[in-house]
């Protein structure tokens, strides 16, 4: 499945985390102001404001919620079904160590279990119009979107005709999106085994955003034996340096919390910087948490690489030329004291970070320059 | 082997254009394969592409890469078919001939090798136009003998995609060639250690040079008598290798099997040409004694310029156009596409390649195969014949170079058995269909995804005249986006005073200045769009003169640089400066300002000033940090990934 990607790395083959179903689920509408995909993400980290609840909970009012599997309550049809897609997709993002793309992929193949669809055509029709619904649902997700084109994508382009009947050929999809489960859990660890060579004894490491990967990345060089210090900055509003700092004292890895505005001032005993991505685009470029961007401009000019570590399903078609060019992910920041109503306030979660000021980008496809993103991409898609 | 590469590295001619010294390797590389495959198999097959890196580079979830944008085109195959305005682009320089030239003379620059005896008309041709390159590449071929090609070909392969299909067969060839070169190499190594000196010397006697023909003539009948006994699996290889640059017609050589000639011609096709430099003297001369179209040189040229075709203009047309009905040698179609060109009458590079392959379509229409010739043969050097004659008229363009090589693919691509008005037919509509997806569909999945890129309040700038800039600035005001843009003009063209007509009419909000204001005006500026005349595969665009410029100071105001080219316009070369490759235009456009009461007093004045010159360059190349994004038809993508394009999708543009 992963013909090219340097898993040989791995000394053991890592298993597949229980995927136990989450019944419990809060099918909650798409609040329009506030990115679905953070507040997920803040879901993750246990840090929600006040704010954020009142929010959630006005969102989750009037929604009706059911005891049903989710796989099962897909057997619907007409709108309903759309519907459902979302409901899956929610309840699978519920579990933190599940990234949103393979939740996506796996709400995706619910909706080929409950197809009835007896034609590849059909299947692919359907496939669409529920990734269309998922995309527009949360359209502040960049893993979302890349992860339920990635899908349709291999739909489209596995022909039914390989496959002597359409129901094998539905039984191999349906394989080939559990796997993906497995595939991320996979990615992380190849990365956190490639990414060990660039971390040296005695090197200091800053961190900025909470990320999975590169927590395993640490995690790893640390059982590796390796000396490193960490700084990790505060990453407010969320508070995911804290979260992150931490994780690592529980490591035992030598680690400094600092303010984000600190950043420059701390940066020149800084060796490299590490950060995780939401979405590598087109440009290899990355889109991540606000701050993210100013970050590796201060290490551009002091002469430090910026290390990226992010698996290939993040990789998206996007080509934002400068920072206004996305869709904007808002989310609520807490400011602690009482801010005038005259008073505007920024409120986007991200930035995209031009290919310019990285250095390297560590995925599962191997370490990669931020050119070569391009080429993945296009090989990927065209 | 080192020294002869050495003797290459200071060649006896000065090379200023994309004239790599490592040019002849993959022709040798190549050798091996003819001798071995079948015609058809090197080009179509797709075995190359499983072979190349792409092959193993497939994505992490193992999908196959798909085709091309097929989604894209179908939908918007509908919808009316606009003709391309003339675009900013006007000239193009003599290093697009090269792939034109390419078929001509190939056989005789890189490889020494005589054009085979089957079509004597084609090598007629071939010397008629292109002779004097010979002996140049008598020298590039001299300092790679026989074994030469395996130290280089790892070098070469990679830029030249054509040349990975003989890589892969290479390795067996090379036993082959082993044996064969073995044994001629002993022959022919002395004569040509013998001139390698010579060839470091910036000027040969006339003397030494026949003293060279007569030892590699001599040569050649030894390698070609090794050759022979060799065995018949590669007839005249072993002859070729040392042959020597005659200035007349080659001796047709013994290969008569037309299997071999095809897949030979197939090669020397899809090898990059030499360029022709301008400033030796003795081909130059060669190549006007040929030319249909008279020539005059004008008279101030620029030192750093010589390499480049300097002709005066306007004074040959009449001439031309007088003698339009007498001459039989070229199609009246073509004939006047050329005379549109050279009177600039159609210019802009889509509509100059448009106007050429509609002309093609109508001479192929009104072709003829003569008796006891093979269309395949006798049509590509029509073919030839007509570009050779375009070029005289003005240097082609990038996209004409590349269209000019798809349509030879595809004569050379017809299947055997098909009948003569089939075979046109075919043709034919291979032609309309890629006027049709690589000009006209590509222009309008150009303008879909550009006008993502547009949002309401922005200040869009623009720089000269391009036709798909103008398509999508007009689309993006259909849709309602509010936009304002600015258009940068320069002399001595001003063909943006062309599009800022057209846009003002159809109501757009337009501020019109000269590239002397650039650095003000890009303060406002919020996206800078610029069309393209050709995009290299380092990233470098090759575009109308100040589009350097432009970029450049977009760049430092941190505005970002959206360039738009269709994908045919891409080429694997690399270019680096806008020195050795460029085009010259008319130097009194730029000493005449209309405005100058006294004008021809100035101009005569000037003309006589020995000290003075006028450099009317017409194209400069940005290098590719100034470009944020090229929009092609393949998407947004950077400028980084313009080879990967040309890898992935060069081989279909050729099948299309």
């Amino acid at each position: 499945m992963w013909r090219r990607s340097p898993s040989f790395i791995l000394d053991r083959t890592s298993s597949s985390p229980p995927m136990a179903a989450d019944t419990t689920r809060t099918p909650i509408q798409n609040p329009d102001s506030i990115s679905a995909y953070y507040q997920t993400r803040a879901a993750h980290h246990g840090v929600i404001t006040s704010e954020w609840l009142s929010q959630a909970q006005a969102a989750v009012g009037g929604v009706v919620s059911g005891d049903e599997h989710p796989v099962s309550s897909l057997n619907e049809l007409g709108n309903e079904k759309s519907f459902n897609v979302i409901e899956e997709f929610n309840s699978w993002r519920k579990q933190p160590d599940l990234a949103e793309a393979v939740a996506a992929i796996r709400a995706l193949a619910a909706v080929i279990r409950a197809s009835e669809a007896t034609t590849m055509m059909e299947l692919e029709i359907e496939l669409k119009k529920a990734s269309d619904t998922l995309k527009s649902w949360d359209k502040t997700s960049i893993s979302l979107t890349a992860g339920c084109d990635l899908f349709i994508r291999y739909v489209t382009r596995t022909s039914a005709l390989e496959y002597e009947d359409f129901n094998s050929a539905k039984s191999r999809l349906l394989e080939r999106a559990e796997k993906f489960g497995e595939i991320s859990c996979k990615a992380r660890r190849i990365i956190a085994m490639l990414s060990q060579d660039f971390i040296f004894d005695g090197c200091t490491i800053l961190v900025h955003g909470l990320s999975r990967v590169v927590l395993e990345i640490l995690k790893t060089a640390a059982q590796n034996n390796k000396l490193f210090r960490v700084l990790c900055t505060e990453g407010r509003p969320d508070g995911t340096g804290v979260l992150l700092s931490s994780e690592l004292s529980k490591l035992d890895i030598p680690v400094k919390l600092l303010l984000d505005s600190a950043v420059a001032y701390s940066m020149d005993e800084v060796d490299m910087v590490f950060v995780g991505a939401d979405g590598v685009v087109e440009s290899g470029g990355i889109i991540n948490m606000m701050g993210t961007y100013q970050i590796a401009l201060v290490a551009h000019s002091m002469n430090k690489p910026v290390y990226v570590a992010a698996e290939s399903y993040k990789f998206a078609r996007l080509y934002p030329l400068d920072q206004k060019d996305m869709a904007p992910a808002l989310r609520p920041i807490e400011f602690g004291l009482k801010i005038p109503t005259k008073v505007e306030v920024e409120r986007s979660a991200r930035d995209y970070t031009p290919p310019q000021y990285l250095t390297l980008l560590f995925t599962d496809l191997g370490v990669l320059s931020p050119s070569v993103v391009s080429d993945e991409l296009i090989q990927l898609y065209l | 082997m080192d020294t002869r590469r050495g003797a290459l590295a200071v060649p006896k001619v000065r090379r200023v254009g994309f004239f790599t010294p490592t040019e002849p390797p993959p022709e040798s590389s190549q050798r091996p394969n003819r001798s071995q495959s079948g015609p058809v198999e090197a080009t179509t097959s797709s075995s190359p592409l499983s072979d190349s890196p792409s092959g193993n580079l497939i994505s992490p979830v193992l999908i196959p890469p798909s085709r091309h944008h097929s989604d894209n085109l179908t939908s918007h195959a509908a919808a009316p078919v606009p003709v391309p305005g003339p675009a900013a682009f006007r000239r193009y320089l003599a290093h697009d001939r090269s792939l034109h030239i390419g078929s001509y003379n190939a056989p005789d620059s890189l490889l020494g090798t005589s054009p085979p005896s089957s079509n004597g008309e084609f090598s007629e041709d071939s010397v008629s136009l292109f002779g004097f390159q010979r002996s140049d590449s008598t020298k590039l071929s001299a300092s790679f003998p026989n074994g030469g090609f395996d130290l280089t070909l790892a070098v070469r392969a990679p830029q030249e995609p054509e040349t990975k299909i003989a890589t892969a067969s290479a390795s067996e060839g090379k036993k082959k060639i082993a044996e064969v070169s073995g044994k001629s190499e002993s022959v022919t190594t002395k004569p040509q250690k013998e001139k390698e000196p010579k060839s470091l010397k910036d000027k040969t006697t006339k003397a030494e040079r026949r003293a060279i023909q007569e030892a590699q003539r001599a040569a050649k009948g030894e390698g070609k008598r090794h050759a022979d006994e060799s065995g018949k699996a590669n007839p005249g290889m072993a002859a070729k290798k040392p042959q020597p640059k005659k200035e007349r017609p080659p001796v047709t050589s013994s290969v008569s099997e037309k299997t071999a000639v095809a897949v030979e011609k197939e090669k020397r096709m899809d090898v990059p040409q030499t360029q022709m430099q301008y400033d030796d003297k003795s081909r130059v001369d060669k190549a006007k004694r040929r030319a249909v179209v008279e020539q005059t040189e004008i008279k101030n040229k620029v030192e750093l310029f010589l390499h480049l075709p300097q002709y005066e203009r306007g004074n040959q047309l009449p001439n031309l156009s007088s003698s339009f009905f007498t001459l039989d040698t070229i199609h009246h179609a073509v004939y006047k596409v050329g005379l549109q060109h050279l009177a600039g009458d159609i210019s802009g590079d889509n509509a100059r390649c448009i106007a050429m392959l509609q002309a093609f379509q109508e001479a192929i229409k009104d072709y003829t195969t003569p008796p006891m010739k093979d269309l395949t043969m006798d049509l590509t050097t029509k073919i030839n014949g007509y570009v050779s004659f375009l070029i005289e008229c003005r240097p082609l363009s990038m996209s004409m170079g590349n269209a000019i090589r798809f349509l030879k693919n595809q004569i050379r691509k017809l299947p055997v058995n098909l009948s003569e008005p089939e075979a046109k037919a075919s043709l034919c509509s291979d032609i309309g269909r890629f006027i049709d997806e690589k000009i006209i569909l590509a222009d309008k999945v150009i303008v879909q995804h550009a006008v993502t890129k547009i949002r309401d309040g922005e200040v869009l700038l623009t720089y000269g005249f391009s036709c798909v800039v103008e398509m999508i600035l007009l689309y993006a005001h259909e849709i309602g986006k509010k936009f304002r843009i600015v258009i940068v003009d320069a002399r001595p063209n001003l063909e943006g005073q062309k599009l800022l007509r057209r846009l003002v009419t159809r109501g757009l909000d337009c501020t019109y200045t000269h590239i002397n204001a650039i650095s003000y005006i890009m303060r406002e500026a919020t996206r800078v769009f610029l069309g393209a005349s050709s995009i290299f595969s380092n990233g470098t665009l090759y575009s109308k003169v100040g589009t350097a410029c432009v970029a450049m100071v977009a760049n430092a105001f941190s505005v970002p640089v959206i360039v738009c080219c269709e994908a045919y316009k891409f080429h694997e070369r690399v270019l680096l400066d806008s020195i050795c490759s460029n085009e010259l235009g008319d130097p009194d456009a730029v000493a005449n300002i209309p405005s100058f009461i006294t004008k021809a007093k100035q101009s005569k004045m000037m003309d006589n000033n020995k000290n003075l010159q006028f450099l009317n360059l017409m194209y400069d190349s940005t290098p590719s940090e100034y470009i944020s994004m090229i929009v092609s038809d393949y998407g947004m993508i950077p400028p980084t990934s313009i080879p990967v394009i040309v890898r992935e999708y060069r081989r279909e543009n050729l099948l299309l």
